[in-house]
């Protein structure tokens, strides 16, 4: 019996923080829009979130695609098919590379940040001081975290694919020799502007909506502890990460099959 | 002064991301589509078109005119029927034209080419909605080695 108790419980524990994350969300991005006051707000998060995980990601794109040059010409050049390195490089950034290690570097650099400051928020009673001055914090602390998160990851995972590309580009057409021309025209040939190009952009979006949104809920719920926000920040990353990957299983599925 | 920086760099990451946008859209997708402008329905029925998929394209002379857009059966014998859209600057195709199914290199994806046909007077042109007079199946590699096989057992 207990076994079966506690299976109950535990669902119930995950329903009712599903219903909570969700709550939590709805009243941080629903109601009046005030563009005077949150505007500011909105612009000082995009710049901790999204200016400040620019160089990680421009970094991290660059390498990913000199390495996907690298590896892909060491294989293509046995079957003589060098000329298909543009589409493979292009390809497998824009579908896969690019939305998923953004969304993972994001997690990483910019999810476990929020859950921090907001968990030390809570921990050291400033969201209970907004309170106290009829201040909602939903609105003026979880909002503009959510939109810059939501609206800067999507824009991370374009530069990480362009960035990327040109990485592959410099490996394989500078250094390795792979003709300029075809590794360009070849690319153009099998890129589908709606199917790859769009399709990458709705996934980053996606997974931009779940990481921002596990960030600030596992931050907002977190135990007013120093333990607690470590448990936070960590369980960020992990679910985050966890989310993301599946997830991009099933838009995956959905998109390219 | 701190928040002039702030919206400086916020715009530098936004231009950024629209430089990448159009990086994207220009130098890596191909947007030359030819079936994006104005197209007119061609149909032609074959007994087998092997590996022929929607969005496989049609080919005159190598050349990308058009793109096939439906696949289906037809009648009492299950002819397989294939429709495709021509881009309408070709729109000059007579109705002697063949259209076949062919594979680009040895194990390449398969598309249509039409091999244009004679013009005289009273050929007409092939029109919206027409069908293909002429047409050659796919290849079918099993096939071929089968037939190879017997005709090697006649000697």
């Amino acid at each position: 019996m207990d076994v079966i108790a506690n299976l109950g419980r535990s669902s119930l524990n995950i329903l009712r923080g599903m219903g909570a994350a969700l709550i939590m969300l709805l009243q941080s991005i629903i109601g009046k829009p005030q563009p005077r006051k949150s505007f500011p707000l909105f612009m000082r998060q995009m710049y901790v979130v999204g200016v400040q995980s620019m160089l990680i990601i421009l970094i991290s794109g660059l390498f990913i695609g000199m390495v996907l040059g690298l590896q892909g010409y060491t294989i293509l050049v046995d079957f003589g098919a060098e000329q298909a390195l543009g589409p493979m490089v292009a390809l497998s950034l824009l579908r896969e590379l690019g939305p998923v290690v953004t969304a993972l570097l994001f997690a990483g650099r910019a999810g476990s940040a929020l859950t921090a400051e907001i968990g030390l928020m809570r921990a050291t009673e400033q969201l209970s001081s907004l309170e106290m001055m009829a201040v909602d914090p939903l609105r003026r602390v979880v909002s503009p975290r959510f939109w810059a998160g939501f609206i800067s990851m999507p824009m991370l995972a374009l530069l990480f694919t362009a960035v990327g590309i040109l990485g592959g580009y410099f490996v394989g057409v500078q250094w390795l020799g792979v003709d300029d021309g075809a590794f360009w025209s070849v690319m153009q040939a099998s890129v589908d502007w709606r199917d790859d190009v769009m399709n990458g952009v709705i996934k980053s979006l996606v997974f931009a909506f779940v990481v921002t949104w596990i960030a600030l809920y596992k931050g907002y719920t977190a135990e007013p502890t120093s333990e607690g926000i470590s448990a936070a920040t960590t369980s960020t990353v992990v679910t985050g990460s966890l989310a993301v990957l599946g997830f991009d299983f099933v838009l995956t599925a959905i998109m390219f099959s | 002064m701190e928040t002039r920086k702030i919206e400086i760099l916020v715009g530098v990451f936004v231009a950024a991301t629209i430089v990448a946008l159009v990086f994207l859209a220009l130098r890596v997708a191909s947007n030359t589509d030819i079936t994006r402008g104005s197209s007119y329905t061609l149909s032609a029925s074959f007994d087998n078109i092997g590996g022929l998929k929607v969005r496989s394209p049609v080919k005159i002379g190598g050349v990308t005119v058009g793109r096939v857009t439906n696949i289906y059966l037809e009648g009492d014998y299950y002819e397989p029927v294939v429709e495709m859209q021509i881009s309408t600057t070709y729109d000059q195709i007579p109705e002697t034209s063949t259209v076949s199914v062919l594979t680009s290199g040895l194990l390449g994806e398969q598309y249509l080419g039409i091999e244009p046909g004679f013009i005289d007077e009273g050929i007409m042109m092939l029109e919206n909605g027409d069908r293909f007079m002429n047409s050659n199946s796919a290849m079918v590699l099993e096939e071929l080695i089968g037939q190879f096989l017997f005709s090697q057992g006649d000697n």
